[in-house]
């Protein structure tokens, strides 16, 4: 094996398998919304602080601009797009509209990706473990509140 | 933002990584990235060649062996907070990985990445001080261990060698043993403005500062308020000022923080 300044790699993205060849430093977040026209998962900070840019790869919540395209080879990836099914909401994009969980709506993409990866681990969270949830995820306009609410009451809707 | 040019090879053994972090100047391990990936973005960094660990499962593991926690360099730290052997032998360990950051980057993040990195405001270097862990270093010339003592050699630079790769972790079983941590960081599971690591055996403290020196800084003393106090004072600490904290305000951070650790460990 020779270190490689490119590579083909294939991914599959909300069950939909991809090719391309991506040079080794374009970050998993450009692959995303550059190649594959993915562009729901947003950009906010590009320093893996604000979290707009998570992404659930093999079933972990990640910052998408702190990955490589390359190290998502072989991967299943799952962004924002996949989220609902066709034209319906999923359960936490319905609760965030009910419970005004968003206003500029920039962090929402990466905000229901982490609510999504805890909902996935841990169905009935308590509001702490929501809170640490998105700890990751930075939101300037709502004051988390009505985020908190949102995902409370779609961790109750799945339950039932 | 682009980052430069950069070539990238993904091994599928620890054999072949280190052939290709030895065969090639300016290569550099690329564990979890989440550290490695923005300073490159800063242009801070500039490997010519990025030595992926992700496929290496034996760097992965975590075991007992002898009582002895070992941990293997690839652990994340989410695996680490949730790990069994971990929370039975030296529950700290775990409680301190559930504090660092958010759960994306403790998802990616690995033990062996924020040991190797040694930002001095990173949780585990005092953890591993502290708890006076044993690191096994791979090489072209085999393998070698170093002990925590000598392992941290400056700010962001550690006893693994160009061309070498730190494999494994190993905490003693700490029979008797109780610790402790404590921590002001900017905000809840922020960055630390100072941090402490603290065992204590039959009356007696071993304390590890961070985010006060280049390397943490290991004190031994009775594990009382005015005997940790008075170590911290003796041990005539220069911090550095930034925005966050005065180099004064630091060394006062200091003493609490050191006091708060031993307490925990109560």
């Amino acid at each position: 094996m020779e270190p490689v300044r490119g590579q083909r790699i294939a991914v599959e993205v909300n069950g939909e398998r991809h090719e391309r060849h991506v040079e080794v430093r374009r970050l998993l977040v450009h692959f995303l919304r550059d190649d594959l026209d993915l562009t729901g998962t947003h950009v906010g900070c590009d320093t893996g602080n604000c979290g707009a840019c998570t992404v659930i790869v093999d079933g972990m919540a990640v910052k998408s601009c702190m990955m490589l395209a390359v190290q998502a080879d072989g991967c299943r990836v799952e962004t924002i797009e996949g989220l609902g099914p066709d034209g319906e909401l999923h359960a936490l994009q319905q609760a965030f509209s009910s419970f005004h969980a968003l206003q500029c709506g920039y962090c929402t993409p990466g905000m229901l990706m982490s609510a999504k990866h805890l909902l996935d681990h841990n169905p009935e969270p308590t509001e702490a473990e929501i809170r640490r949830a998105i700890q990751g995820n930075i939101c300037r306009c709502t004051g988390y509140v009505n985020i908190v609410e949102a995902i409370a009451a779609a961790a109750k809707a799945e339950v039932k | 933002m682009l980052l430069a040019p950069v070539e990238y090879a993904r091994p599928s053994s620890v054999d072949e990584a280190v052939r290709l972090l030895g065969a090639h100047d300016g290569a550099r391990p690329l564990a979890g990235g989440q550290t490695l990936t923005n300073v490159m973005k800063a242009r801070a960094a500039a490997p010519d060649v990025l030595v992926d660990l992700n496929d290496l499962d034996e760097l992965r593991a975590i075991s007992r062996v002898d009582g002895d926690v070992e941990l293997g360099a690839m652990v994340t730290l989410s695996a680490l907070l949730r790990s069994a052997e971990v929370g039975e032998a030296r529950p700290m360990l775990a409680e301190v990985a559930s504090h660092v950051a958010d759960v994306q980057v403790r998802n990616r993040g690995t033990v062996g990445g924020n040991i190797c990195s040694n930002d001095p405001t990173n949780h585990l270097p005092p953890v591993v001080a502290a708890l006076g862990a044993t690191m096994t270093i791979r090489g072209a010339e085999g393998e070698r261990t170093v002990g925590a003592e000598e392992f941290f050699l400056g700010v962001y630079m550690t006893a693994v060698a160009p061309g070498e790769l730190l494999t494994k972790i190993s905490i003693p079983a700490g029979h008797g043993v109780r610790d402790g941590f404590a921590s002001v960081p900017i905000g809840k599971d922020g960055t630390c403005i100072v941090n402490a690591a603290a065992t204590v055996r039959e009356g007696q403290a071993r304390i590890a500062l961070g985010c006060v020196a280049a390397v943490p800084v290991l004190l031994t003393c009775a594990a009382e308020e005015a005997a940790v106090r008075e170590a911290v004072q003796g041990a005539a600490l220069d911090p550095p000022s930034d925005v966050h904290a005065s180099a004064d305000y630091r060394r006062h951070l200091a003493e609490i923080v050191a006091v708060r650790a031993v307490e925990d460990a109560d």
